[in-house]
C-alpha cells in the first residue's frame, strides 16, 4: 500500500508541506476537534485535517470567522477533547478578544492556537508579528524551524496545554507553512475519550486579579519546562567570536550562511524554539560564551528585545555584551528575511567579501532595464473584472467623484489597474462596510460623493453583517455591493456559509445573503457581472437612491468554473474590424480592460486572443466599440 | 551531494505540481528533499518560484542561497531572466520554455516585453549552457497547454548532472495522476527528453 499522510503506522519518511506536517502532528497528538478560518498561509492545515476526517474520528470545520473558530474549539477543550484552531496572523486579531479572556479562565483538554504569520505580506494586508499576543496574554509560544520540528513540536504543544490547563500558541510563517520536505511520521494513537463537561468545574475570569496571578504561575510552569526542551539548542565553538540568536525557519539560513562563509570556528548558533516565556537560565548560560550577539528573527525584534531585558537582569554577573540586530541596523526591521540578507550581515560583521557579488552586479546590468515587473491581475474570466468595469463606468456616468471602499479578498486588487484603480481603501475583514457607515453620515458636513462598498461573499459572513446592521440602525446612506463568486477564492476555494457544503463534505442549507438583507428590510438587487452593460445600469440606478441598499453581483469564480466544465466561447479578434492603435486613444481593450487573455500582436498591430490564456468567458466582446472581438 | 534546482514561471503553469513530482521522486530514491514554494498571489498570474533542494546528507533550508542554482527550469522566458542575478552563476544550466505569458502592463503597452533573442543572448553569455525549447508548442500538439510542465520535467531529467532520470519520474506518475491521465504525461516526459537530446546533437 502507498504511504500516506493519514496512515496509522509511523516510522516512514514522507514529503510533507509544513502545514501538512502540523496537521499530522496534531493527529499524532490525538486531536479531536479542529476549527479555523481560511487565510494564506494557514489554510492547508484545516484542509488536510478535513481530508483526515474522512477516515479518522475527528471533527473539522471552517468557522464563520476566527473568533467563532477559537470559541468552538475551546468548547471541545472544556469537554475534555483535544482541540486545535488555526488562522493567519490577522485572524489572531479577530480571535484576540476571546483569547485574552480565555487565558484567564484556563482550559481543560489540550488546545493549541496555530498562527501562520506572513512576513512581507506575500498574501496579506500586513506583516504583523502575532508573537506579541503570547506576551500580551501570557501564552506559552512555540516556534518550529523545519517541517519535521513542526510535526514533532505539536505533541509538545498539546501536552503542555493539558498540563498547565491553558491554551498554547504555535507559530509558523509562510516560508515554513509552504515548504515541503521529507518528514518522518509517528504512530497515530487510538482515540478513546468521550466528550463530557464536568459541571463541578467552571471557566470564567473572576476574580480577575487572582486569575491573572494564576495565569502567571502557569506561564512560569511552562518556562520551567522550556529550560530543558530538546528543541532549544546551542551549536558551535565553546567560546565563539559571535553567537547568532535565532528562531523559526530563518535558523536554516543562518546555519547555511555560516557554512558558506567558512565561519564555523568563529560563530555559534543559539536556536530558541520556545520563544515565550524565555528559557531564562538556558539563555543566560549561553550568554556567558561570547561578548557579541546577533539576533536573526522574523518579523519584529521579539527575542531581541526580550533577551536584552533578560540580560539587564544579569548584567552584573555577565559583564558588558554587544548586541546586533534590527535595532543596530544590521538586520532589516521590515520584510521577510532571506539567505542573502543573512549572508550580507555576517559577511559585513566579519569583513568578508562575498565572491558572488561580482556575478550579481554583472547580471543585473544585463537584465535590469529589460525586465519589467509583472503586474498582478484578476484571472482570465474573473467576474471581478466585469464588476469593477461596471462600477467604474457607473461612477463615470454619475460624475460626482464617487469611489469604492474595499475589503479583503481577490477583489482587493481593485486598488490596482486590473480593477481600474477604483478601490480607495482596504484594511481588515468587513472594514469596507464599517467605513461606509461613517461616509454615510457625512452629508451634514457637506459630503456629497457617492461611495460604493464592495465585499466578497465569505467576507460578508465573516464581519460585514454587524456593520450592515449598524448602517441600518443609524440610517447611514450606504451602498453595499456583494461580489458573490460562491467561494473564498483568494485562499483556495474553501466553502463558507453561503455555499452548500461543509469542509467535511456534508451538504448544508446555504445561508442566503438576500434573505439576510430582506430580514432587515434593506432593498436588495441581483445582477450578473458578465452582463457588464446591464450591471452598469443597475449600479447607476442604485447610486441615485438613498439609505442602505445592497446589490449582489453573482457569478462563480473563474477558476471554479474552469474545474466545473469551463466556459462556452472560443474567442477571436476580427482583424479587419480591430482599429488597433487608433482605437479609443490607442488599443482600448488592451490598455483599459487588461485581461491577460487579450493580448497585442506586435506584427499585425491588432488585438489578439492568447489561446493558451483565454478561458472563453466572452465578456470582452462587450467592451470593443468596433465589435471586433467575437464569440465563436 | 547537494543539488539546487529552481522552477520558475507564473501562476497557472503547473509549477507547484512539477516541483512536487521532483520532490516525491527524490524521496522515493532515498534523498533528503526541501522545496521552498512561493504562492502568494500566484493564482492571479503573479510570478511563482519553487526552490528544490536534493541532498544525500542533512536537511537544507527552504531557500537556495544567492547564486546557488545548478539548474534553472524556466517555464516562462521573462521570469527566467528575472532571477538570473539572484540565483544564477557562471555554471548554471538553463532550460527555458520559449513561450511568453504577457504581463498586463505589457499588454496595456506601458512597458515592453524583452525581445526573445535578447533573452537567449543574455542567458547564453552568462550561463553554463542554455536549452531553449518550444515546450508549450509541443504541449499543444499533444493535448492541453498545461502538459508543458511535464515536457519541461522530461527535459530536466535528460541533463546528465541532474540526479534523477526519466525512469524515476515515470515510476512516480501513477502515485500522482489518475490512471487515465498517466499515458499522456509519460508521453510528455519523453518528448521533453528528446528535445534536449536533439538540441545536444545539433549543438555538438
Ligand atoms: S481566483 Fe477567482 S475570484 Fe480570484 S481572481 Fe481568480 S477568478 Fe477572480
Ligand atoms: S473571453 Fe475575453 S475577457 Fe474572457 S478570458 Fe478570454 S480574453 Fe479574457
Amino acid at each position: 500500500m502507498m504511504n500516506t499522510i493519514f496512515q496509522k503506522n509511523g516510522g516512514v519518511r514522507l514529503l510533507l508541506q509544513g502545514n501538512e506536517a502540523i496537521a499530522r502532528g496534531a493527529l499524532e497528538s490525538g486531536v479531536m476537534f479542529c476549527a479555523g478560518y481560511p487565510g494564506n498561509p494557514s489554510s492547508e492545515i484545516i484542509e488536510t485535517l478535513a481530508e483526515a476526517a474522512k477516515t479518522l474520528p475527528l471533527y473539522v470545520e471552517w468557522s464563520v470567522n476566527e473568533k467563532v473558530a477559537i470559541e468552538a474549539a475551546t468548547a471541545a477543550s472544556f469537554a475534555g477533547c483535544r482541540a486545535l484552531v488555526s488562522m493567519k496572523q490577522n485572524g489572531v486579531n479577530v480571535a484576540s478578544d476571546f483569547l485574552t479572556n480565555l487565558t484567564l479562565s484556563g482550559t481543560h483538554a489540550g488546545i493549541v492556537l496555530i498562527t501562520c504569520d506572513d512576513p512581507s505580506g506575500i498574501s496579506s494586508t500586513n506583516e504583523e508579528d502575532a508573537r506579541w499576543f503570547a506576551k500580551l496574554a501570557d501564552i506559552p509560544l512555540l516556534e518550529p524551524a523545519t517541517p519535521q520540528e513542526a510535526l514533532d513540536m505539536m505533541r509538545m504543544a498539546f501536552d503542555l496545554s493539558e498540563q498547565i490547563k491553558n491554551i498554547v500558541m504555535f507559530r509558523s510563517v509562510s516560508r515554513l507553512s509552504h515548504t515541503r520536505s521529507d518528514v518522518v511520521i509517528h504512530h497515530l494513537p487510538e482515540i478513546s475519550s468521550r466528550a463530557f463537561f464536568n459541571i463541578r468545574q467552571s471557566f470564567h475570569t473572576f476574580p480577575v486579579v487572582a486569575k491573572h496571578k494564576q495565569r502567571h504561575e502557569k506561564l512560569n510552569q511552562a518556562g520551567d519546562q522550556f529550560e530543558i526542551s530538546e528543541y532549544n539548542t546551542y551549536t558551535g565553538p565553546e567560546h565563539p567570536e559571535l553567537i547568532v540568536i535565532t528562531s523559526g525557519c530563518v535558523y536554516m539560513y543562518v546555519k547555511e550562511a555560516i557554512d558558506m562563509l567558512h565561519l564555523n570556528e568563529n560563530i555559534g548558533i543559539l536556536k530558541i524554539a520556545t520563544t515565550w516565556p524565555l528559557p531564562k537560565a538556558f539563555i543566560i548560560k549561553h550568554l556567558q560564551r561570547s561578548n557579541r550577539f546577533l539576533f536573526v528573527e522574523e518579523v519584529d525584534p521579539f527575542l531581541e528585545e526580550n533577551i536584552q531585558v533578560l540580560y539587564a537582569t544579569a548584567a552584573g554577573q555577565l559583564g558588558i555584551k554587544t548586541f546586533f540586530g534590527k535595532s543596530s541596523g544590521h538586520i532589516p526591521f521590515c520584510g521577510e528575511l532571506t539567505p542573502s540578507i543573512v549572508l550580507d550581515c555576517l559577511a559585513s560583521l566579519f569583513n568578508i567579501k562575498r565572491p558572488e557579488i561580482q556575478f550579481q552586479t554583472h547580471a543585473l546590468t544585463l537584465i535590469q532595464d529589460i525586465t519589467p515587473l509583472r503586474e498582478f491581475g484578476f484571472c482570465p474570466g474573473c467576474p471581478h473584472r466585469g464588476s469593477y468595469y461596471a462600477i467604474k463606468t457607473a461612477l463615470l456616468w454619475d460624475n460626482r467623484d464617487g469611489f469604492v471602499s474595499g475589503d479583503i479578498g481577490c477583489y482587493t486588487m481593485g486598488i490596482w489597474p486590473t480593477g481600474f484603480n477604483q478601490v480607495k481603501s482596504v484594511h481588515a475583514m468587513g472594514s469596507g462596510m464599517g467605513l461606509a457607515c461613517g461616509y454615510g453620515k457625512l452629508d451634514r458636513f457637506g459630503f456629497q460623493q457617492p461611495v460604493i462598498t464592495v465585499c466578497g461573499d465569505s467576507t460578508f459572513f465573516h464581519a460585514a453583517i454587524p456593520a450592515l446592521i449598524n448602517a441600518k440602525f443609524n440610517q447611514a446612506d450606504a451602498f453595499l455591493v456583494v461580489l458573490d463568486n460562491n467561494a473564498t477564492a483568494m485562499t483556495g476555494f474553501q466553502p463558507h456559509p453561503g455555499t452548500s457544503h461543509t469542509v467535511m463534505g456534508n451538504k448544508t442549507e446555504p445561508v442566503d445573503i438576500e434573505a439576510i438583507c430582506r430580514a432587515m428590510n434593506i432593498p436588495v438587487s441581483v445582477a450578473d457581472p458578465y452582463e457588464m452593460l446591464e450591471t452598469t445600469k443597475v449600479v447607476y440606478r442604485m447610486l441615485q437612491e438613498c439609505g442602505v441598499r445592497v446589490l449582489i453581483l453573482r457569478r462563480k469564480c473563474a477558476l471554479i468554473q474552469n474545474k466545473e466544465g469551463g466556459f462556452p466561447y472560443t474567442m477571436k479578434v476580427d482583424i479587419h474590424r480591430c482599429r488597433g492603435e487608433s482605437c479609443g486613444c490607442n488599443r482600448y481593450c488592451n490598455r483599459i480592460f487588461r485581461c491577460p487573455g487579450l493580448i497585442w500582436d506586435e506584427n499585425a498591430k491588432k488585438a489578439l486572443i492568447d489561446e493558451v490564456i483565454c478561458v472563453g468567458c466572452g465578456i470582452c466582446a462587450e467592451i470593443c466599440p468596433q465589435q471586433a472581438i467575437i464569440r465563436l | 551531494m547537494l543539488f539546487n534546482l529552481i522552477i520558475t514561471g507564473v501562476g497557472g503553469q503547473g509549477n507547484v505540481l512539477a516541483s512536487q513530482i521532483v520532490g516525491r521522486t527524490a524521496v522515493k530514491k532515498g534523498m533528503r528533499v526541501t522545496i521552498g514554494e512561493t504562492f502568494g498571489l500566484s493564482q492571479r498570474g503573479g510570478p511563482v518560484m519553487s526552490h528544490i533542494r536534493l541532498s544525500d546528507h542533512g536537511q537544507t533550508g527552504p531557500l537556495i542561497p544567492p547564486c546557488g542554482a545548478h539548474i534553472i527550469l524556466g517555464l516562462e522566458p521573462m521570469e527566467t531572466l528575472r532571477i538570473v542575478p539572484s540565483y544564477g552563476n557562471q555554471h548554471t544550466i538553463y532550460i527555458v520554455n520559449s513561450r511568453p505569458i504577457y504581463p498586463l502592463n505589457v499588454i496595456a503597452g506601458e512597458v515592453v516585453y524583452p525581445d526573445l533573442q535578447t533573452i537567449q543572448n543574455v542567458l547564453t553569455t552568462i550561463s553554463g549552457r542554455l536549452y531553449w525549447i518550444e515546450a508549450t508548442k509541443h504541449a499543444l500538439q499533444l493535448g492541453p497547454a498545461i502538459l508543458m510542465n511535464m515536457i519541461m520535467l522530461g527535459a530536466l531529467c535528460a541533463i546528465d548532472s541532474f540526479p534523477l532520470n526519466r525512469k524515476d519520474f515515470d515510476a512516480v506518475l501513477p502515485d500522482i495522476f489518475p490512471a487515465t491521465k498517466c499515458k499522456l504525461n509519460h508521453e510528455a516526459l519523453a518528448i521533453g527528453e528528446r528535445l534536449i537530446q536533439s538540441d545536444r546533437i545539433s549543438f555538438d
